[in-house]
């Protein structure tokens, strides 16, 4: 599903002393089949832009209500869509649509409640279809969505989600979501909060996910190391409006506005600025892999013969 | 994150908002009361009168002051309609069964209406002007005399302030929960009033655990910076009695004496 | 005179239960900074919660700038050990940033106007004055650890402990936080003992110890410890995204050494070619 979005305004607590705009002007398109990375400070917009996408947040009734001070420009209209789904339209399906969007939350582990974890799994396919399921039906759902994300159903169905580790909790988390095979995922911060083991883990996880569940992929993080070495294309979020939609190969090329904004560059990137200045210069998609491939190529290119220029050294 | 601060309070820097908290907690006291002793209009619309200059030294938008009205609309309408039809008064305009309307009852119900608004805004007018924190020292301050009959004033006031404190994060989080479970095909909205209750399960378990989990990390938290509860403790902000205050005191003496002198001399009729 | 000295320390949080902490000896100078680095179920919380007397060893002594730890001298110990932990949603008790600074030198007793330099002195230290009427809530996560942190200041102690302070913010929170403890235990000298599972954040510690089932595993500077990176990863702490880049290249046939330095890895690269 294409997900398209134009002129996206939102503001929180109109009208009083705690009035915020959170989205001011955002159009953004994303691909079908992408792995896309949305990144910003918090309060730069991008949860509540994610929360758009599966009409947690509706669009106003009244669309020119959302734009205050804002004169009456015919050209200017909002559109949301994501595949066939008209989100400004009051009559489209929400509940089609949310089953078609899948949403992790920052610490999803936190919103398990049920007895057991098949019953919580099965919480949003029970909720999601129209007729009624049979257990078989419900156990074949759920023991591929827990399979999936890489636990034992078998060893997993019977026991309280509580007593799970942390990593098999967030993982329980997941399969809740995605038992309803969502087209679309959208993951607010998945790895936060685990340490770096369980960062890689989480990150494969997703990976996986793409490639044989849901066909687009949609991270919200602060990690730049993660969108870099994760994503097809990344939108830069500031201040409730979209800088940048690069692939991060572009992207971090952008290394000093980034800064400005008060966002990281990924290690790689500043490693290839500081080797630029040493006047080595690499040319990479900033993943660690090719970086490393690319300075060896350099340096395969460029042998050293007993300490002489080049470097500074 | 919406962005709310709890208590509604209303930041902006008036003559109400900096008076200090015990009086105007004593004063909300003194005018319910005056507002429970009023009998007619006279008095009643002597208090809305007080009430209409507090809104407008404390600069509230009316707006405001409306949305807190619109709160309890419901139950003003609910006792207003009881009160309209059970009231046994002299001149019946429609009667059936157990049920009657009279004028007695028409003045009655709207006295009442007008009674539970005034108490509602003035109320809420004291949230508007107050932090939780100067509400808080307030209450405990007030409450001091009951530490001679050994109850915990200290430890109460503790627990008030820690709840506002955690408020917004509850709140937060419960939007959090709410949303997630949504997200997963949660419908809050419709069915019956017991499908309704089962549905918030996926809300309040989750909420459940987690505000236990945060009490006990904050208890650790309290303990590891030496809090033993209220003996040997020292307060970093006294609350202190200034002019403004004595003028404010002053005006609402002045309120309960004028009910008070109202009942006494003008006609005791609606 | 040692900051903190484990002896034979095991703990327990059940009877016939694992053991959380087991035969721990271990010990921090005082004005040292050591990173305590473990992944998740190592022990290494329990030896914060354990060093400030919120928990109770079942075997073994610990002491406290030479005082032994036990039930009567609880207040005094925890006066000198601060301890930040790792939720800032759940340390606070207060709703505006002063008041909870003042919380702990009020449960003390402090004289009013030592109440207000305390504060002044805390917030300065972490950079947080212009906050200080501000509500806690609107805080980044960073800046809620660091009023965490002023209000352990606040109390001045000896040593602070920080677990897992870091793990649930933000790359920039991070570094916040680790530049601030940096700076009170070189300018204030203060005994920090910072507990993580990112190896990074141990780099500026005097000392890092590595934990793993309750026991101290691994000791020594930081550049000794992450140099023995097959035995790190059987610990299950992986190594940081610099870390791995350097044993690629090294892997390729480069001659860099390990470093967690950006800077000097690119000089180090500059090295190798010409």
């Amino acid at each position: 599903m294409r997900i398209v979005a134009e002129h996206l305004f939102y503001t929180y607590n109109p009208k009083s002393p705690f009035e915020t705009a959170a989205l001011r002007d955002v159009s953004l398109t994303i691909e079908e089949g992408e792995f896309f990375g949305i990144i910003g400070h918090t309060g730069s917009g991008k949860s509540t832009f994610v929360q758009h996408l599966n009409g947690l947040i509706r669009l106003p009734s009244s669309l020119k209500r959302s734009r205050p001070n804002r004169k009456k420009d015919s050209s200017v209209k909002t559109v949301l869509k994501v595949g066939d789904f008209d989100l400004a339209d009051k009559k489209t399906d929400f509940r089609a649509l949310r089953k078609s969007v899948g949403m992790v939350f920052q610490y999803p582990e936190y919103q398990l409640f049920a007895e057991t974890v098949r019953e919580d799994v099965a919480f949003g396919l029970k909720n999601f279809s129209s007729e009624k399921l049979s257990e078989e039906q419900i156990d074949a759902a759920v023991r591929a969505a827990v399979e999936v994300v890489g636990l034992d159903y078998d060893e997993m169905k019977d026991k309280s989600p509580f007593e799970l580790s942390g990593g098999q909790k967030r993982r329980v988390a997941i399969a809740g979501v995605i038992v309803t095979r969502p087209e679309v995922l959208v993951l607010d911060e998945p790895a936060a909060g685990l340490d770096p083991l369980g960062k890689q883990e989480i990150m494969q996880l997703l990976h996986k996910l793409h490639r044989e569940w849901c066909r687009t992929v949609i991270i919200v993080s602060h990690d730049m190391d993660e969108i870099s070495e994760n994503c097809t294309r990344a939108a830069v979020f500031s201040e409730g409006t979209v800088r940048y939609v690069l692939p991060p190969r572009e992207l971090f090329c952008h290394a000093q506005e980034l800064t400005a904004m008060g966002l990281d560059v990924p290690l790689t990137a500043k490693l290839v600025s500081l080797l630029h200045e040493r006047g080595i210069d690499i040319e990479c998609d900033f993943t660690a892999a090719d970086f490393c491939e690319k300075v060896l190529a350099y340096a395969a290119a460029h042998p050293k013969k007993e300490r002489d220029e080049g470097g500074e050294a | 994150m919406k962005d709310v601060s709890f208590g509604q309070f209303y930041p902006v820097n008036s003559f109400v908002h900096r008076l200090d908290p015990r009086l105007k907690i004593v004063f909300l006291i003194a005018y319910i009361v005056a507002i429970f002793l009023a009998t007619n209009f006279y008095e009643l619309a002597a208090c809305a009168l007080v009430l209409l200059l507090i809104v407008f030294f404390a600069r509230i938008p009316i707006g405001k002051v409306l949305r807190a009205v619109r709160g309890v609309t419901f139950l003003v309408l609910f006792t207003t309609a009881l009160n309209l039809l059970f009231y046994k008064g002299d001149t019946v305009y429609w009667e059936w069964g157990i049920f009657c309307v009279s004028f007695e009852g028409i003045i009655f119900s709207v006295f009442l209406a007008l009674r539970l608004v005034l108490l509602v805004v003035c109320s809420s007018m004291l949230t508007y002007t107050t932090t939780p924190v100067s509400l808080t020292d307030g209450v405990e301050s007030l409450l001091t005399p009951l530490k001679w009959i050994r109850i915990p004033v200290h430890a109460l006031a503790l627990v008030m302030s820690i709840a506002l404190r955690m408020i917004p994060v509850l709140m937060d989080e419960t939007s959090r929960i709410k949303n997630a479970q949504m997200a997963r095909g949660a419908d809050f909205e419709s069915g019956n009033i017991i499908k309704r209750v089962k549905a918030t399960i996926p809300i309040l378990v989750p909420l459940l655990l987690s505000a236990l989990r945060r009490a006990d990390e904050l208890g650790d938290a309290m303990d590891a910076r030496c809090y033993t509860g209220g003996d040997h403790r020292t307060k970093y902000k006294k609350l202190r009695f200034t002019w403004r205050d004595l003028v404010a005191f002053l005006l609402g003496a002045a309120l309960i004496a004028g009910v008070v002198l109202m009942r006494i001399y003008l006609p005791a009729s609606y | 005179m040692k900051a903190i000295e484990f002896a034979d320390v095991s703990f327990r949080y059940e009877e016939e239960g694992p053991f959380a902490v087991r035969h721990l000896n271990f010990s921090v100078e005082e004005g040292e900074f050591v990173a305590v680095l473990g992944h998740n179920g190592s022990g290494k919380s329990t030896l914060a919660r354990l060093a400030n007397g919120l928990l109770t060893p079942d075997e073994g002594q610990i002491r406290v700038l030479g005082t032994l730890l036990g039930d009567k001298n609880l207040y005094d110990v925890r006066r000198n050990v601060g301890v930040v932990f790792q939720n800032p949603d759940n340390q606070t008790v207060a709703t505006i940033v002063e008041d909870d600074v003042a919380f702990g030198a009020e449960n003390v007793g402090l004289a009013r106007e030592e109440i207000g330099r305390r504060i002044d002195f805390a917030l300065k230290a972490v950079g947080m004055e212009e906050y200080r009427t501000s509500t806690v809530a609107r805080l980044s996560g960073g800046q809620k650890q660091r009023v965490a942190i002023a209000g352990v200041l606040a109390l001045k102690p000896k040593i602070i402990i920080l677990d897992e302070s870091t793990a649930m913010l933000d790359p920039r929170g991070r570094r916040e936080i680790v530049d601030v403890v940096t700076r009170l235990n070189q300018e204030e000298g203060i005994t920090v003992l910072l507990i993580t599972h990112f190896l990074e954040e141990a780099l500026l510690a005097d000392r890092a110890v590595v934990m793993n089932r309750g026991e101290l595993v691994m000791e020594g500077t930081p550049r000794a410890v992450f140099a023995r990176k097959e035995e790190l990863l059987t610990y299950n702490l992986a190594l940081p995204r610099i870390g791995v880049i350097c044993e690629r290249l090294r892997a390729g046939g480069m001659n860099v050494a390990d470093t967690l330095d950006a800077e000097v890895l690119a000089k180090e690269i500059a090295q190798c070619v010409s």
